[in-house]
């Protein structure tokens, strides 16, 4: 992509989701007080997207843009009211614009004549005289004349709901008005409405500017006097002294912050130098480590140490502080989301009550992108299979909304995200058939319920007659769950029949450097990513016990189930009578590896085993470490999901 | 002498635009405001032939600035022309009642602006 069209594709991402917020925003604000500055800044974001795509050639989204304005232009000029439909058809119209910039990604062009003129007609269908109100003589011509359609439209608005009008005046040196300028409007702005802010050099001292700002506000005179000084003198008063005061508006326009944006690419290239760096640092250690041990403590040893020491605190700290700028609230994602419930809820008729929390929890900007369609196919699985329709809720004595509630903690080095529904739970006895007639688990043996719940991730077992259950829409849990384990993450339901169903998702908070355990096998040396791990313990051989061909291990007094490592991918190792055992943990559940020997913790950089390599399961890729060595990382997960299966069944620590 | 043009714009790819458009024209050098407020402090700095705004801009907006332009004795002999997205009528009546000498409307073709920036600096 030339780097011209990848700034458009930023640019207009960036302002795409400035958009949602601000339509999430009048979602949540339009039936008690919503703020104009929203709708005006709003306006504003598809104003600049306009001009930004005709500059850039892309017609469509010009034009599409441009329909959108207009309608955003009627919206803030009071021409059309918002309602909820207006609302719904906002994000509607934010989703075309977004997939057409998606296009313009893969270089392709949408045509969105459609959307065009299905906007004129929305438009044209609501538009309604807002009644006219007489302002002349009511407001110095000096100051009326100045105004714009919006910012008169404003003024009417403020006086016709009740408020009084005020004009301030105040003087400023000219070196440095815009901060003291912009002090003054941000109290002003707390107190009501500004609708303009007029310059004039008359009556000045030579080097100072003056503004006069007339704002509106539902407070006293007499309070605002207090507030913000004595140049303050009354305007129009108020209509209807007994109209209660509007509800104060808690959200403020979002105002610029000193932020940049930053091609995640380039952090990745930062984060692989870190990487670099860091196995030059280990260099370094070692070094400082054969010195002392060849040439005991000389002065120039002391000093290699001390290095080595700073190099490795500095180096952390550069990691963490990049790390962090990488970091995104969850809270981006879930908007995204509520934006699909919300929409496609009404779609198939089904009223749903939307709870989020944990929006500010943090993960990796990387993994947020690619955690969004495993959530989506999530909740729309809850809206078309979880949720029943008002009509059943009604019968089985439900209350006939359903409810979604998307959930996000971090746990350790983890974040959960969870997805619950209250509807009617996944029926085990049919997953339970369904699996026996695929063959799945043998016909005469028996499982919990629980690994029985968890063979909806298997791949192919979402066919048709389940489909309506569990999986929905034909594509299979499998893909989430697959989509998951390269992350690094896992997936776990929780269900009762009648009662709802939880997904709850686990995944690393960063993909970029982790820590690992090196462990030794034979004579490999293996990775093992921190974050699995929950302990490690020294087992006795003689202490492993065999029930049903499952390896385990009583650990204070819960059944563990042992998988040996060099067994999993045949090495040979010296026969010992103890090893360590590595606990691993995917969700609640626990199994211990074992291996010969545990060489220590080590922050590695994960790379990709490559295409060559891609079929071969069981590693999460490769790291290099000490003097060019490089190891096997393993994926838990996968190694974990694969020996139990042949074992049947797992047990819980 | 050359002439200064004051562009006065808060979205940076249409103020690029105006200055490509200028620059063109190789009569004219330019100097650039994002807000009502940076063209403000720009203009007791230099002497401007013209000034170009936007009306809609997020701290004063360009009727505010034009009317405080011809209300200064300093500054009230600069022609003004707005370039303006601003299909209201309204807005563009307003502009040309405050000392505006021209309104257009963008998108714009390169030689309209062209020539309403020559007709502007003549007259």
């Amino acid at each position: 992509m030339k780097a011209s069209k990848k700034e458009f594709i930023a640019e207009t991402e960036d302002l795409l989701f400035e958009c949602q917020q601000y339509v999430l925003e009048i979602q949540d604000t339009y039936l008690t007080t919503i703020n104009p500055d929203t709708i005006n800044a709003l306006f504003r974001s598809i104003h600049t997207l306009k001009g930004l795509s005709g500059l850039f050639g892309n017609q469509g989204v010009t034009d599409l843009s441009h329909a959108m304005e207009s309608l955003l232009d009627d919206i803030r000029l009071g021409k059309i009211p918002v309602t909820e439909d207006v609302v719904d058809f906002l994000f509607k119209n934010i989703d075309h614009l977004r997939s057409a910039v998606d296009a313009i990604k893969e270089d392709k062009e949408k045509d969105l004549t459609e959307q065009i003129n299905d906007i004129r007609k929305f438009r044209s269908s609501l538009q309604e005289s807002s009644g006219s109100l007489e302002i002349k003589g009511l407001i110095d011509d000096s100051i009326l004349k100045v105004l714009s359609e919006y910012e008169e439209h404003r003024l009417k608005a403020n006086i016709k709901t009740g408020n009084s009008v005020f004009l301030m005046k105040a003087v400023f040196e000219l070196a440095t008005f815009d901060t003291s300028l912009e002090e003054l409007t941000k109290k002003i702005k707390a107190q009501g409405e500004l609708i303009s802010t007029l310059p004039t050099s008359s009556d000045v001292p030579d080097g100072s500017i003056a503004f006069n700002l007339m704002f509106a506000s539902d407070r006293q005179f007499s309070e605002l006097k207090g507030q913000l000084g004595e140049n303050l003198e009354i305007l129009v008063k108020p209509r209807s002294p007994e109209k209660p005061p509007a509800k104060k508006q808690e959200k403020s326009i979002k105002s610029s912050t000193a932020t940049v944006r930053v091609d995640i690419d380039k952090l990745d290239r930062i984060l692989n130098t870190i990487g670099e760096l860091t196995l030059a640092k280990d260099a370094v250690k070692r070094i400082a480590r054969e010195m002392s041990e060849a040439h005991l403590l000389s002065s120039l040893v002391r000093d290699m140490h001390k290095i080595s020491q700073t190099l490795e605190r500095k180096l952390t700290e550069l990691q963490d502080e990049v790390l962090e700028i990488r970091m995104v609230p969850v809270g981006q994602i879930f908007s995204r989301l509520a934006q699909v419930i919300r929409r496609y809820s009404r779609e198939i008729g089904k009223e749903i009550d939307l709870e989020l929390y944990g929006e500010d929890t943090e993960l990796d900007k990387s993994l947020a992108e690619e955690i969004v369609d495993p959530l989506m196919h999530l909740v729309r699985n809850s809206l078309d299979h979880g949720i029943e329709s008002s009509e059943e809720r009604k019968r089985n004595g439900k209350r006939e909304h359903g409810t979604i509630i998307l959930r996000a903690f971090q746990s350790g080095n983890h974040v959960v995200i969870e997805v619950t529904d209250d509807g009617k739970g996944i029926d085990i006895e049919k997953v339970r058939a369904k699996a026996k007639e695929k063959g799945l688990i043998e016909k005469d043996k028996e499982m919990e319920d629980r690994d029985i719940v968890n063979l909806i991730f298997t791949p192919g077992f979402s066919t048709k007659d389940v489909v309506s259950e569990i999986s929905g829409r034909g594509v299979g849990m499998d893909v989430v769950k697959e989509k998951l384990s390269a992350l690094g993450g896992f997936i776990e339901v929780n269900t009762i029949r009648h009662k709802g169903s939880t997904f709850t998702m686990t995944l690393p908070i960063t993909l970029a450097i982790i820590k690992a355990l090196l462990v030794k096998v034979g004579a490999e040396k293996f990775a093992i990513p921190l974050t699995t791990i929950s302990e490690t313990i020294a087992i006795e051989h003689s202490d492993i016990q065999t029930i049903e061909w499952k390896d385990v291990y009583y650990l204070r007094g819960e059944m563990l189930p042992i998988l040996s490592v060099s067994k999993i991918f045949h090495i040979t190792t010296a026969q010992q009578e103890a090893s360590f055992a590595v606990i691993v943990g995917f969700g609640k559940r626990k199994l211990g590896l074992l291996v010969d020997e545990i060489i220590g913790q080590h922050e590695i950089v994960i790379k990709s085993l490559g295409e060559y390599f891609k079929g071969v399961s069981g590693f999460a890729g490769a790291a290099e470490i000490g003097r060019h060595e490089v190891l096997l990382v393993l994926d838990i997960e996968s190694i974990a999901e694969k020996s139990l299966m042949r074992q049947e069944g797992v047990s819980h620590v | 002498m050359i002439k200064s043009i004051l562009i006065v714009e808060d979205s940076a790819t249409t103020r690029a635009l105006i200055r490509a458009v200028i620059d063109e024209m190789g009569d004219f050098n330019t100097v650039e405001a994002a807000s009502g407020f940076e063209a403000l402090k720009i203009l007791p700095t230099e002497e401007f032939s013209l000034v170009i705004t936007d009306v809609n801009m997020p701290d004063i907006n360009g009727l505010e600035l034009i009317s405080f332009i011809k209300n200064t004795p300093r500054y009230s002999h600069i022609p003004l022309i707005i370039v303006s997205t601003e299909r209201s009528e309204e807005d563009k009546k307003r502009g040309i009642a405050l000392g505006a000498k021209a309104y257009v409307t963008k998108p714009f073709k390169a030689h309209e602006l062209q020539e309403v920036i020559k007709q502007s600096i003549i007259v």
